[in-house]
């Protein structure tokens, strides 16, 4: 789909990402490319360094050797602030959620991050902005627990909660780190569906980690392989998933391709 | 609205209080400046920052009326003018402290105050040490006003200044940058992933804390007439601490009903049990600790919400 037909440069490049802590080399050379308007899904074992490539992109951590750019423009090394000022958001393996704080007023919180957060006297919850929380907890199936407390969310919807709060930042580049992990079965299709849908209208480009290969092969336009901080294989999901060598890496089976 | 009408009420409790007991319109306008110095620590609270040197910020508004009174007579001018050091002295202070968190941003704040403390102390010259400075009694709108009618004045330009300050701060904790107070305790991190500067966000409370901690000390210097380096001394900032769990952090109702009930225990207390006044206080916050976490504001919703199936 998209992802084959090249644009003149990527949006984000990484070249070369080294990362070591302790032995453990979490990066190890990573080269990866993400165009413009294409989803990326990361697959790979536990481990294998998927989680510290998005730590590294958001300025969470920063690389030993390597640069990463972003819309042509050097970021290593900036904070995950100025990271997202410039248009790259991310959801989190495990939730990070305002604990204290309604599932409404979470997504109303970084909707006011874009604008207006420092007018001292307007209210969060104005209705403008409710209405536009709302309406990216509805893409979720969120609505009806738009007044419930974070903290007593089930663990599917705490998920879906911290993506949406992602989203709302209107990125050109959302990372998603395991978005549907913990979502039941039966949710999990539809609300990637709508999700991936609502990307592509409005032209975000998008790299997942993802478990699930069947959402994997559902949704990404191309697949990049994660093993021991390397990248074992990239490109277009029929090809990526049905070779032997990824299977064997990331499965952790012998599966005969077929 | 109901907060507003818990507002009215107590004001009119107040308001009835100092007029049969008049020895009591002296200890609820201190209480009421109590209160406006609480009702900033409590913002900083709901970010989860315990602030042990906010007497600081009374103090420095105490002392400026104290130096100002001279030059200046007027009590309007006179509070504004402790707002605006105070408010200077929060954006100095608060530039360092809001980098810190948890015990270090507690211990940093009691290290500036107990500075403070020592230099008032030590420059003789300039502040008369223990001994403290005496302040004439400033006239409003012009009026020179006598005994009472001072007293009645400065107890209702303390309703007032406590009833504006509520207003804006319940304002502010409703927007962004308010609500992200607690955000800040509970996720700090999300905050800066979304683009907000946390240090931001606890600054500007931190600024808003130091202005109402001196319009506090302000309103104590001209109900009290006399500042002295206690004000500053950290047993004091401790009180404010205390005050403000006491009340309870829920709403802006909190720190006032919270300083209130402290000055009253305090004084019947002291009255009654000269020795063990401070004793009894312990008592009251442990019980209210063990009992209601919530504060005196938390029970008095309990007590609401009990009330609403009854009836
Ligand atoms: N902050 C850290 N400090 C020390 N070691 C770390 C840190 N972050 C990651 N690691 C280690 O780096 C390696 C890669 O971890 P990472 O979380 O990136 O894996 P992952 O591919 O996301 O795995 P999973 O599928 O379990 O989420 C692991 O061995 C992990 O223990
Ligand atoms: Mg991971």
């Amino acid at each position: 789909m998209v992802g084959e037909t090249r644009v003149s440069s990527p949006l984000l490049e990484a070249r070369g990402l080294v990362l070591a802590f302790g032995g453990v080399r979490a990066a190890d050379g990573i080269d990866l490319d993400v165009n413009e308007g294409e989803i990326l899904a990361i697959i790979g074992p536990n481990g294998a360094g998927k989680t510290t490539f998005l730590n590294m992109v958001t300025g969470y951590l920063r690389p030993q050797a390597g640069s990463i750019r972003f819309r042509g423009r050097e970021i290593t090394g900036l904070t995950p602030r100025r990271i997202v000022r410039l248009g790259i958001a991310r959801s989190f393996q495990i939730p990070q959620l305002f604990t204290e704080h309604t599932v409404l007023e979470n997504l109303a919180l970084q909707l006011a991050a874009r604008e207006g957060f420092w007018a001292p006297f307007a209210p969060l919850l104005s209705r403008a902005r409710s209405e536009r929380a709302l309406a990216l907890l509805e893409r979720f199936g969120l609505g009806e627990l738009a007044s419930v407390r974070a903290d007593a969310l089930d663990e599917g919807a705490r998920k879906l909660v911290d993506v949406a709060m992602a989203t709302a930042l209107a990125p050109r580049l959302l990372l998603m780190d395991e978005p549907t992990s913990g979502v039941a079965a039966s949710e999990k299709h539809a609300i990637m569906d709508r999700l991936v849908s609502a990307l592509r209208r409005e032209g975000v480009t998008a790299v997942f980690v993802e478990h699930d290969m069947e959402v994997v092969a559902r949704h990404a336009d191309r697949v990049a392989v994660w093993s021991n901080g390397k990248i074992l294989a990239q490109g277009p999901p029929a090809t990526v998933l049905a070779d032997p060598a990824v299977h064997r890496e990331v499965l952790g089976v012998e599966v005969a391709p077929c | 609205m109901p907060l507003r009408l818990a507002f009215a009420v107590g004001f009119l409790a107040l308001a009835l209080l100092a007029a049969l007991q008049p020895w009591l319109r002296f200890v609820l306008t201190l209480a009421l400046a109590t209160g406006l110095a609480v009702l900033g620590i409590m913002m900083l609270l709901r970010a989860g920052q315990v602030s042990f040197g906010h007497a600081l910020y009374v103090a420095v508004g105490a002392y400026t009326i104290a130096f100002a009174r001279p030059q200046l007579d007027d009590v309007l001018l006179l509070l504004a003018a402790a707002v605006l050091a105070a408010v200077v002295a929060g954006i100095l202070v608060g530039l360092f402290v809001s980098r810190y968190r948890d015990i270090f941003f507690g211990m940093l704040n009691l290290a500036f105050s107990m500075v403070v403390y020592s230099l008032l102390e030590k420059l003789y010259w300039l502040t008369r040490g223990t001994d403290g400075i005496r302040v004439a009694r400033p006239r409003l709108f012009g009026v020179a006003l006598e005994g009472a009618r001072y007293e009645w004045a400065l107890f209702a330009l303390a309703l007032v200044c406590v009833a504006i300050a509520a207003a804006l701060v319940a304002r502010y904790l409703r927007a962004p940058a308010g609500e992200a107070l607690s955000a800040l305790k509970t996720r700090e991190t999300r905050l800066e992933f979304a683009g907000v500067s946390a240090r931001r966000v606890l600054f500007q409370a931190y600024v808003v804390s130091a202005g109402l901690a001196g319009l506090g000390g302000g309103i104590t210097a001209l109900a009290t007439l006399h500042v002295t380096p206690l004000l500053v001394y950290w047993t004091h900032s401790g009180e404010l601490v205390f005050v403000a769990i006491l009340g309870g952090t829920a709403n802006v109702l909190g720190p006032f009903l919270g300083a209130v009930v402290f000055e009253l225990v305090r004084v019947h207390a002291a009255a009654a049990f000269p020795d063990a006044w401070q004793m009894i206080l312990g008592l009251v916050l442990l019980g209210i600790v063990l009992l209601a976490a919530r504060g005196l504001v938390g029970l008095l919703e309990e007590l609401g919400r009990w009330w609403g199936r009854r009836v």
